[in-house]
């Protein structure tokens, strides 16, 4: 890896993400580097945002793994994503109370208005991104989004908007 | 283990317990279909993911004494009193509905795809009598990697049966291939499904030889050859290599395994080739310039162990993964590379054509062949020491298109002089011959005369296992510990030996595939009948015992190769034309 390459920012995130792995003291005969697989790349993601070739390798190196099985576990997974997302991430439930009660709705109208679809590039000022996903455990207050983990309840489409149109003056 | 007693279709039969229900009925002689399943990809490694259900039959008393549906390949028996139906209405119907699933997201251009009649999906579509396919749905679409010289990938064609990704992973451990996606669009791919040339593939080709389907075939030069053959400006020649005279026939209905050397040099001057000459007499060649090495080193205790450094797949791999151990390899070319250089000088010069208008064509048992053919090193002044590679198989169908049958040939000789050969020349086919071929002639050389009677046969050396040790005395008071291994994860562990002791060995073979050439990338299909390899290792051992001399520096055409054209082996023009260098991948 052309750690020397990397920014002083990007450098303290693999710092970061190192210590993390370090934790798990893992060898290279250790069968269980590959149960460790999901939790590293859950963390890594954490930190980059996202899953770009670098940090995969990167992980692949750490765990003594191939690249293939890396890339082949972060692309089963929808969770994972190899492309950056926006400063803000919003998740639409489409579970299935959340669908009942209308959040396809919700999902097309942020989709309409953010001119993006869900679980692909951000917005093109890189403000936010949109991914579908399925149940949050708050079918109670159905239908449900996210917007960087902070949960709102009971949203339609007029209210998902105005959310939204919040966190674009904030920048 | 305690055994248990089951019926399959009414029929008793006693197994032991934890087999599955299709060795069972393999027992009985009863056969179920299948299709991911294969039972040895190599060195003893499976493929069961029953991912594709083909092989689906009923059951009592597997879970219960409801009457169910299970795959055949993974389901175990561990219990007295099972009950199994492999042909009821149910069991067939089920898989007949896989078998459309499968074919509904499959290109069906059989008539036009690579492996139109050596297709295994094929083969059972024609067996189920399928005539039209009900479901009508959604097909994958993928590109056709054609990144690199040797592989070439047709996702479109994959029924995920997972046998390339198992083979390359545990039997190679080269770790190139992984599932890709999930649900529907999801195939066997690379890591961000970059293309193969980008990755750390050895191309092996041993993915090729397991594919059931036409996903994974070689990149074929067949088209440039027949043109090549069909140009007056050009003197077209072709050296066989050792491994492939015991597998054509098997094409052509002869005894497989059986050797058909006389037959397979008249097929190719048929063809139209202007010499057909030998990858043994280069063979021959690399046994003069390794063995040099081999006993400098032994001599002088630096750069142990020697390393062989004929299969072109297994340096890929040292070069990818192993760049600490790259001073270690013989430098020798591989033979395939000796010859190109050989005849694009010594002979080009001989009879007064120049390198670019000889076109030298290899058939080889292999794939990485023509990616090492295209390595720019072997391309001096831009021209190619060896032009085509074409495998065993595209050398089949070429046979079959032109309208040769070796069946029908008339034994023909090799022509002179780059088509004389030894015995030692011919056991380079197989798992330990390279060895062997190297110890016989430096055992004569530092004993001063030459090995006589049974002493010329190192049985230590030969067999299919994939780790083979063996202590040699090549001289009195000369022992070397050499190591013989096939099989790319075989060559990890014995790297990994390399690395933890470097006394360990003094010598060590290695091949890429498991078995050595004879099971090489491009050879006959062996559709599972890994028993075919033992027959194979067979026929080379007989050719090698039919001729008269068997030991490298006995081949009168070498002898005057050196006296003519190099000196002496490791000499500066021998170093020039027939020695390489590595490269950290």
């Amino acid at each position: 890896m052309c750690c020397n390459k990397l920014s002083e920012g990007a450098k303290a995130k693999f710092a970061e993400l190192d210590a993390f792995i370090a934790g798990l003291g893992i060898d290279a005969k250790d069968a269980r580097r590959r149960g460790h697989l999901i939790q590293v790349l859950h963390r890594a993601q954490h930190i980059f945002g996202y899953l770009p070739r670098e940090v995969q390798l990167h992980v692949a190196e750490k765990l003594f793994l191939t690249e293939a099985d890396v890339s082949g576990v972060v692309s089963f997974y929808n969770y994972f994503t190899t492309e950056p997302k926006g400063k803000y991430v919003i998740d639409i439930c489409l579970g299935t109370a959340c669908y009942v009660k209308g959040s396809e709705k919700v999902l097309e109208e942020l989709e309409r208005v953010l001119g993006i679809k869900a679980d692909t590039q951000p917005t093109a000022d890189g403000l936010f991104s949109l991914s579908a996903l399925r149940c949050v455990g708050a079918c109670g207050l159905a239908p449900v989004m996210m917007v960087n983990g902070k949960v709102y309840g009971k949203v339609t489409p007029a209210k998902a908007v105005a959310i939204i149109n919040e966190y674009k003056t904030m920048g | 283990m305690s055994n248990v007693t089951i019926t399959i279709n009414g029929k008793t039969v006693e197994v032991p317990a934890g087999s599955t229900i299709l060795e069972a009925a393999s027992k009985l002689n009863i056969n179920i279909p299948t299709l991911c399943y294969c039972a040895n990809l190599g060195c003893g490694v499976s493929n069961k993911p029953a991912s594709c259900r083909i092989c689906v039959v009923e059951a009592t008393g597997i879970r219960g004494p409801r009457r169910i549906l299970v795959p055949a390949c993974a389901t175990p028996i561990n219990s007295n009193g099972i009950e199994v139906f492999t042909n009821s209405q149910r069991a067939i119907n089920a898989r007949r509905t896989v078998l459309e699933l499968l074919l509904s997201d499959h290109p069906q251009d059989c008539l036009v795809c690579p492996k139109n009649q050596d297709c295994e999906l094929q083969k059972l579509a024609a067996e189920f009598g399928i005539r039209e396919i009900e479901f009508k749905g959604a097909s994958n679409k993928f590109e056709v990697d054609d990144s690199s010289e040797a592989i070439l990938r047709d996702l479109s064609k994959c029924i995920m049966c997972r046998r390339c990704e198992t083979v390359c992973n545990k039997v190679q451990t080269v770790g190139v291939l992984t599932g890709y996606g999930r649900g529907f669009g999801a195939k066997v791919g690379t890591a961000g499904m970059i293309p193969l040339a980008d990755t750390s593939c050895t191309f092996c080709g041993q993915c090729v030889n397991v594919c059931p389907v036409g996903a994974i075939t070689g990149i074929s030069y067949v088209k440039k050859v027949w043109a090549a053959l069909n140009d007056p400006t050009k003197t077209v020649i072709v050296q066989t290599a050792p491994a492939v005279r015991v597998a054509v026939g098997q094409e052509f209905g002869f005894e497989p395994g059986v050797p058909v050397t006389g037959k397979l040099v008249a097929g190719l001057r048929a063809l139209g080739f202007d010499k057909v000459f030998d990858t043994n007499f280069s063979a021959d060649l690399t046994i003069m310039e390794e063995g040099h090495e081999l006993l400098e080193r032994v001599k002088s205790g630096k750069d142990l162990p020697i390393l062989t450094s004929c299969c072109p797949g297994w340096i890929n791999f040292i070069e990818h993964n192993f760049p600490d151990l790259l001073h270690i390899p013989s430098s020798c070319k591989s033979p395939q590379q000796m010859f190109g250089a050989v005849a694009k000088s010594y002979y080009a010069e001989k009879i007064g054509v120049k390198p670019e208008d000889l076109i030298v064509v290899s058939i080889m048992p292999c794939q990485a062949k023509k990616y090492e053919a295209a390595r720019p090193e072997f391309a001096p002044n831009g021209v190619r020491d060896v032009d085509y590679v074409v495998t065993t198989r595209e050398l089949c169908k070429m046979f079959r298109e032109a309208g040769v049958n070796l069946a029908n040939m008339e034994n023909e000789a090799y022509d002179s002089p780059l088509g004389e050969s030894t015995g030692a020349a011919d056991i380079f086919g197989v798992t330990g011959g390279v060895l062997e071929a190297a110890l016989r002639t430096c055992a004569s050389l530092l004993n001063g005369k030459d090995l006589e009677g049974d002493a010329i046969n190192f049985r230590a050396v030969r067999g299919l296992d994939g780790i083979k040790e063996a202590k040699v005395e090549l001289a009195p008071g000369v022992v070397i510990n050499a190591a013989v291994c096939s099989g790319l994860g075989n060559a990890r562990k014995v790297l990994e030996m390399v690395r933890e002791d470097p006394n360990r060995f003094q010598a060590i073979e290695i091949m890429a595939c498991p078995g050595g050439c004879i099971n090489g990338g491009g050879q006959p299909y062996l559709h599972g009948h890994t028993d075919l390899l033992e027959k194979r290792m067979k026929g080379i051992y007989t050719e090698d015992e039919s001729k008269t001399l068997r030991m490298s520096h006995n081949n009168p055409d070498i002898q005057k190769l050196y006296a003519e054209y190099f000196g002496e082996p490791g000499s500066e023009k021998a170093h020039h034309l027939l020695h390489t260098v590595y490269h950290q991948k």
